[in-house]
């Protein structure tokens, strides 16, 4: 049949078009190797530049009111500043960590990267950014300035790597109007286990279930992360061989958390963001989560809310944190005055930062911390405390994805597809494998 | 891919009609060129934007190639026996992924060959607001991923989504855990894809069915055929090559599913959703292994052009 042929050919230049599509996914991800760098040691260390004008490029992922606070300081520090041009380059962070190495390795590269503390350690030892050793010792920066977690999670092997702009702990928010409904006082958020779950009984007497206890990374994942190191668990030994994360504290934490959906103080099946928006919506009473609702949550005007420290559940305070750090990125032809431009202006808006936690994070600077300004910031500066005993992820590379096997296990767990002892098993011996994946890939 | 499109030669290499000698000896040189001639142009793109990466991405699965460190060892098939080596980190990861890719397209082609070929053939009627219902059919269809995906997420939450409240409503089970437990997060995004993609296959079964010549039906109807008769021996017949073009289509699209998994299962329960391309852009853009992501490509390659061979050799069998 003629109308056969036809259509045979039709369908042929598709399936060729089709074919060459789909080949583009393994299309080239090729790149020259970086040439060493010398530049790491430029200029005096950030105290200040006076050479010829230069353009530097930052890369960052403030994609929500974060990020016009950050260009606003940006535009500050370029009218103070007449022989430095910096410009921002914002992505959504999924997106930012998967462009970098492909940008940097090709010369396309920002010179300024800001980027999660756990993630300073893998794009050290992939030699992608350059230390900053001296950009600490020449502005006299030490541990004392910072909080000490925060300061030393932007070490790797001993050498600075990140400066430290913010924390970002998780925090403990309670809607005021559902605890009054329950005949709780709304302005004495429980603080111990015992508070809690009376706290829980008398809600789930007034019909809320009142700790939604999400799956998820969000926030259920890190909620668990806190709790375990609030029993004394670790996610790893101190040499980072081996994975921890089902030792008996771990799966004891596991365990209190996942009965609570069991005894009736969460709904199973809890989708992602479904906490969140259940507690603003007066269905859900508490929710551990990330200081940047707090933003959002002021926006929210028939909400009655609060925010404190996490409540100590196990044997001692801990959680969930990270920190922006600011880094130097390596490039494949150094050049000298931009490095020590770069440096002038990570240290100017490390001092800075007082605006930045308006943004709605814990700067990371203790002067600031200390002043009455940030004090002020009432919200923001209640989780300030939580710098102290904040639990970090070791500065290890490769860990990222290990660190998800760990949610994933959780996952498996609050979904009640295995025990949490079963769960917790599963998930370290994956991880024992990708963790001796990565020593033969990095060589430690 | 490559396979598939040889496959899709082979169909037509029937031996060439034997034509006089003596004319084709007179113009031989412009013969021999001129067929290279006229491809050049598709061959061109295709040489640097298909072939090339298709071979440069078997050159990087033999490797241990990070797109970083300056050390990419020849590793020969090692990446390749990790996918199957029981010991290796990423076999539980990469089996299960492609479990799940593979029951996705079990259950979503069959839905999606089906459901579009009953809609075109009520579409192709001649009814009032004909126009407005196949512009309905086909408008989830021009959507993104992402705004579907967002969309289903919340309204097929198990406690506070619409789907649920709607059933509860009627009195049938109202906690059904649409996307965090199987088999529902299954029904969930195969019921979701049929509905987005649904509408493209319908609009190409609706040109094949016009592509039919009214006569047929008009001589079948002669012969006292009735309507299950003329859809048997007229329509499908008529239909062949398209339903070819739609099996395989469907085939491909629905293994290379990634964004419906990514965005409203999220891979959950545990990693059970998680399906093969969202695997290989996790190995390669996360972890940065593009040798083990190409390895996984070119192996899945294989995979679908095997099955896509299958397909073609099916449908030709039919034919003959």
């Amino acid at each position: 049949m003629i109308q056969n042929e036809m259509s045979r050919r039709r369908l042929l230049g598709l399936g060729v078009g089709l074919g060459a599509a789909a080949s583009m996914t393994l299309a080239g991800c090729g790149g020259g190797s970086s040439s060493p760098d010398k530049a790491g040691s430029a200029g005096n260390g950030g105290k200040d530049y006076t050479g010829p004008k230069v353009d530097l490029k930052l890369w960052n992922g403030f994609t929500g009111g974060d990020g016009d606070i950050f260009k606003t300081l940006v535009q500050q520090f370029n009218s103070e500043h007449q022989n430095i041009a910096v410009s921002v380059v914002t992505y959504q962070w999924e997106d930012y960590y998967s462009k970098l190495p492909g940008a940097v390795s090709s010369g396309n590269g920002p010179d300024i990267a800001v980027m999660h503390m756990d993630q300073l350690a893998t794009f050290a030892a992939r030699g992608t950014i350059s230390e900053l050793d001296d950009v600490a010792k020449n502005l006299e920066l030490s541990e004392g300035d910072f909080a000490p977690t925060v300061w030393k999670g932007g070490l790797y092997n001993e050498k600075r790597y990140g400066i430290p702009l913010d924390m970002h702990p998780l925090g403990f928010y309670y809607n005021k109007a559902v605890m009054q409904k329950a005949g709780l006082d709304p302005n004495k958020p429980p603080a111990t286990k015992d508070e809690y779950t009376a706290a829980l009984t008398e809600l789930k007497k007034s019909g809320v279930q009142g700790f939604w206890v999400s799956p998820f990374q969000f926030t259920g994942g890190m909620t668990y992360y806190s709790l375990l190191h609030q029993w004394g668990g670790k996610l790893f030994d101190d040499e980072v061989a081996k994975a921890t994360f089902n030792s008996d504290p771990a799966v004891e934490a596991c365990t209190w958390l996942v009965d609570l959906i069991k005894q009736g103080h969460s709904p199973a099946n809890v989708g992602q963001d479904a906490d969140y928006l259940a507690f603003k919506s007066g269905k859900n009473a508490f929710n551990w989560n990330g200081i940047w609702q707090i933003n959002d949550l002021k926006k929210s005007a028939n909400v009655e809310w609060g925010v404190a420290p996490l409540p100590q559940i196990g044997s001692q305070q801990a959680a969930w944190a990270n920190s922006h750090n600011f880094t130097i990125v390596k490039q494949r032809s150094a050049n000298e005055n931009k490095v020590s431009g770069a440096k002038v202006f990570i240290n100017w808006l490390s001092q800075h930062s007082l605006d930045w936690a308006k943004g709605g994070q814990v700067p990371a600077r203790k002067a600031v911390r200390e002043g009455a300004d940030f004090k002020a910031l009432t919200e923001v500066n209640a989780l300030a405390p939580e710098l102290e005993y904040a639990a970090f992820p070791p500065a290890t590379p490769g860990l990222g994805e290990v660190i998800l096997t760990f949610y994933n296990a959780f996952n498996e767990a609050a979904l009640n597809k295995k025990s949490p002892k079963q769960a917790l098993d599963d998930g370290v011996a994956k991880a024992n494998k990708q963790l001796e994946d990565n020593r033969k890939k990095y060589g430690n | 891919m490559a396979d598939v499109i040889e496959a899709g030669a082979a169909r037509d290499s029937a031996p060439p009609p034997a034509g006089p000698t003596r004319r084709r000896r007179a113009t031989e040189r412009g013969n021999r060129a001129t067929p290279y001639l006229f491809l050049a142009p598709y061959l061109i793109l295709f040489g640097v934007f298909g072939l090339a990466p298709i071979l440069f991405g078997v050159w990087i699965s033999l490797h241990q190639w990070d797109l970083q460190l300056p050390n990419r060892p020849f590793i020969g098939f090692d990446n390749y026996q990790d996918l199957f080596s029981s010991d290796s980190a990423i076999y539980g990861d990469w089996w299960s992924s492609v479990r799940a890719t593979g029951i996705f397209t079990l259950f979503s082609v069959p839905l999606l060959v089906v459901v579009p070929l009953g809609l075109a053939l009520l579409l192709n009627r001649s009814f009032p607001g004909r126009t407005f219902f196949r512009a309905a059919f086909f408008a989830p269809y021009v959507l993104g991923v992402a705004v579907i995906g967002l969309l289903w997420r919340f309204l097929l939450d198990a406690n506070l989504g619409l789907v649920n409240r709607l059933l509860g409503a009627v009195g049938l089970p109202s906690d059904t855990p649409w996307v965090t437990d199987v088999p529902w997060a299954w029904v969930s995004l195969v019921g979701v894809t049929v509905w987005w993609t649904c509408g493209f296959n319908a609009v190409i079964y609706l040109a094949g069915l016009q592509d039919i010549p009214a006569e047929l039906y008009e001589a079948a109807k002669v012969d006292g055929a009735g309507g299950w008769d003329r859809f048997r021996h007229v329509t499908i017949p008529g239909l062949r090559p398209v339903m070819l073009f739609v099996f395989t289509t469907t085939i491909l699209a629905s293994a290379n599913v990634f964004g419906q998994a990514f965005l409203i299962t999220q891979g959950a329960p545990g990693e059970q959703t998680r399906t093969v391309v969202w695997r290989i852009v996790d190995e390669g853009l996360r972890d940065y292994d593009a040798g083990r992501a190409a390895a996984m490509s070119v192996f899945f390659a294989l995979m679908l052009a095997v099955v896509s061979i299958v397909n073609f050799r099916l449908f030709r069998y039919r034919e003959d």
